[in-house]
């Protein structure tokens, strides 16, 4: 297991297809002055399910913007399907997006609309299909998720692990190439956390897509992804197979898996000694 | 919310609003009536015009027939030149008099056209012979004082100042009258202070 | 004076500095926002229905208190005008008061006032809430400008109700003034609609409150929008972007007014 680097790369066995899906080569990101991610080197192969696994605030989600071309990279390259995000024109990037998909924390469908109609959203959006085949598609995604149900409901009526599938049904309603998955599993009940793993799962291998999965909880992800990142303020401190993961005996990867409270990641935010702040004269 | 019951009431309210700026526009303001009939200008030189206004009304035993278009002072004889534009359908004889009046004490001033006898007819571009300024309410209590002084006193004195036991008159005492160069008070403004009940 | 007053002093005059050029700053990105906007409007009345929607949600839902807001003050202006005429015997002139104090002044103002309040802050309170869910960056992933497909609509949904709004409250409000006139105090219905027809004049004096309506509207929209688009993704972001919503909006439809008042009657009376 590679403390530092990436082994990712040897993952990827397509034939045809030497360039990874995506690819981040030392980038690095600051809002204004604060750093958030320095010198962060990723290869996610096509056909895989990668997660990239981290503490709250460490720029997990920032990772995220940036192969989506939200946010531009201070330094380094971040390349989907071979092209350069930060370098996309507004048309080129616009087409780059169409064969994207991303769920959202939560889940984020639009609130005004029925169940039915954010699925549709980007197909009336992008596409010139009439109708019929829009409620065809629709419905086809719905019952890929188990939702076909439910598709006249609006976003206020479902619960949070319905609202997440409906999110993944409009995330591949165009079918796309890459899908990224921002804390799927945040907040969900037992069942919808299984629901939702193996519908990542199952539709990662159906169509063919590629999947990058942003989360925290590592129990549901070492069942369903391929390859696992470690980031921790702003660095990638591990990454592996799931098989590496599970038996390495690196500190964080071992304090992250067993959920150890304090370790390499520290229990106390740095403060003033606690016998000094205790016993400090007030003046 | 469907469509078609959006569509239905923003449709409802864009007609009632536009119902609403017609009824603004021909009940409330006078977009018809105004400026519709053709018409042909005459024009009328007043000593004092008193508070008449551009737009005022003219009219002709108490019926609207045109509108006052323009006013301006001639720089050679200082009379104030109006120029009136009087529908077509009314025609006027040549020895109309053009006179200034107000309806009411607040009410706004206008211009009344008093026809005569000639034969002849006002043509386009024609000017009023004969013409009456606006009533200027300091001048008529100034001209009232001077009358009753004349009146009551001996022939022989100078008739330059009244004599101080000069009763009071009927009216309640005038103030001072205002400085002459601004045109001073026309009736038709209507200071209150000097015509208290 | 000590060093303590002055750094105080040194303070608050920072304080008022960055305020004042953050301010500047602001209104220099709202100008920018709302040539963005404009930029992005065609897509706005290519797909209708959407603009429709918001004049729906703007406009319609805002009649009840429009109207019912028009028929009180047309009611009061009535009821006060009179008394104040009467002392000059000019009471046959109420109608023209009333319907020249509406049109001109109190419609567009009044009207803006209640729409800022009622439709501005319910559209930036949307879009505040549709950014802090992520609703918005969701749709730009999915390549849809939010600003073409949320922020245009709504703008001119503003835009276009305000002027049919005002020319409401002055109907409503004339009307009023004549129910209290008319067939309450008593004034002669000939000379109470007579009298107005001869003062009111469509041009100026109607076509200026349309146009004070339609500046206003435009006003309150783009502040609206833009505060949402702008606030900060979180509950109490949302809620301080909808006060400063109506508050600025308010400010701007008085200050407005002024300035344009100023402009426009310069040469009358």
């Amino acid at each position: 297991m590679n403390p530092h680097g990436n082994d990712a790369a040897a993952l990827s066995g397509r034939a045809g297809s030497d360039t990874a899906a995506v690819e981040l080569i030392d980038v690095s990101f600051a809002y204004d002055v604060r750093p958030v991610l320095e010198g962060i080197t990723m290869t996610i192969p096509r056909g895989k399910i990668v997660a990239i696994m981290g503490g709250s605030g460490c720029g997990k989600t920032t990772i995220l913007r940036l192969i989506g071309g939200a946010l531009k990279p201070k330094s380094g390259s971040v390349r989907v399907d071979g092209q350069s995000v930060p370098d996309l024109g507004p048309d080129a990037l616009y087409h780059l997006r169409r064969r994207c998909g991303m769920l959202f924390q939560f889940g984020a469908l639009f609130t005004d609309m029925s169940v039915f109609e954010n699925i549709a959203f980007p197909m009336r959006e992008h596409t010139d299909l009439p109708e019929e085949l829009i409620r065809d598609l629709v419905l086809m995604k719905l019952h890929a998720v188990g939702l076909r149900g439910a598709a006249q409901l609006m976003p206020s009526e479902l619960s949070g692990g319905m609202a997440r599938r409906v999110a993944l049904a409009r995330a591949i309603a165009l079918d796309p190439m890459l899908v990224m998955y921002d804390e799927p599993f945040a907040g969900l009940d037992p069942i919808s956390l299984g629901v939702i793993g193996q519908l990542i799962r199952r539709l990662n291998d159906a169509l063919g897509i590629t999947s990058v999965v942003v989360t925290h909880d590592v129990y549901e992800s070492l069942k369903i992804v391929d390859y696992l990142y470690f980031v921790s303020e702003g660095r990638i401190v591990a990454s592996g197979t799931t098989a590496e993961v599970r038996q390495s005996m690196l500190p964080f990867v071992r304090q992250f898996v067993d959920g150890q409270p304090d370790g390499p990641v520290p229990f106390h935010y740095p403060a003033l000694p606690y016998r000094e702040e205790l016993f400090a004269r007030v003046d | 919310m469907n469509r078609s019951a959006i569509d239905l009431w923003v449709g409802i309210f864009v007609a009632l609003g536009i119902g609403a700026v017609l009824f603004l526009a021909l009940k409330v303001g006078n977009l018809v009536t105004l400026d519709r009939a053709p018409g042909y200008r005459l024009e009328a030189r007043f000593d004092n015009i008193g508070g008449l206004k551009l737009r005022a009304a003219v009219k002709a035993a108490g019926v609207v027939v045109g509108r006052v278009e323009g006013v301006r002072l001639d720089p050679q004889t200082y009379e104030a030149v109006t120029t009136l534009r009087i529908d077509r359908e009314y025609q006027f004889t040549k020895d109309t008099i053009a006179s200034i009046n107000t309806s009411g004490v607040l009410g706004e001033v206008y211009v009344g056209l008093d026809a005569g006898g000639d034969t002849a007819m006002l043509k386009d571009g024609d000017r009023i012979a004969k013409t009456q300024s606006a009533m200027v309410l300091e001048k008529l209590i100034g001209q009232f004082l001077f009358d009753k002084a004349q009146e009551s006193r001996p022939q022989e004195l100078k008739p330059e100042e009244p004599k101080p036991q000069e009763p009071k008159p009927q009216e309640p005492k005038p103030q001072e009258p205002k400085s002459q160069q601004s045109g001073g008070t026309s009736v038709g403004r209507g200071a209150p202070q000097g015509v208290k009940k | 004076m000590s060093t303590d007053t002055a750094q105080r002093t040194a303070y608050w005059l920072r304080r008022l500095g960055a305020a004042v050029t953050g301010g500047v700053a602001r209104l220099g990105y709202c100008a920018r926002f709302l040539v963005a906007v404009l930029w992005h409007s065609p897509h706005a009345f290519r797909r209708i229905h959407l603009t429709l929607r918001e004049i729906y949600f703007a406009g319609v839902l805002s009649l009840v208190i429009i109207l019912m807001s028009g028929m009180f003050v047309g009611m009061v202006l009535s009821l006060q005008g009179y008394q104040t005429l009467k002392r000059y015997g000019s009471d046959e002139q109420l109608g023209i008061l009333v319907a020249l104090a509406l049109v001109r002044e109190l419609a567009p103002v009044i009207a803006g006032l209640l729409f800022a309040s009622r439709a501005g802050s319910a559209i930036t309170a949307e879009i505040g809430l549709m950014k802090t869910t992520e609703q918005l960056a969701a749709m730009e992933m999915m390549a849809v400008d939010p600003l073409a497909r949320v922020v245009a609509p709504r703008f001119w949904g503003g835009v276009i109700s305000m002027p049919l709004l005002a020319a409401l409250f002055s109907a409503f409000g004339i009307f009023g003034g004549y129910l209290v006139a008319v067939p309450l105090i008593g004034i002669d219905e000939g000379a109470f609609w007579g009298q107005m027809q001869a003062g009111v004049d469509f041009w100026p004096d109607v076509t200026d409150g349309i146009i004070k309506s339609f500046v206003f509207g435009a006003a309150v929209s783009l502040i609206a929008v833009f505060e949402g688009y702008d606030s900060k993704p979180t509950a109490e972001g949302v809620s301080t972007a909808t006060t400063r919503t109506v508050v600025i909006s308010s400010l701007a439809i008085l200050a407005l007014d002024f300035v344009m008042t100023a402009f426009m009657f310069r040469g009358a009376a």
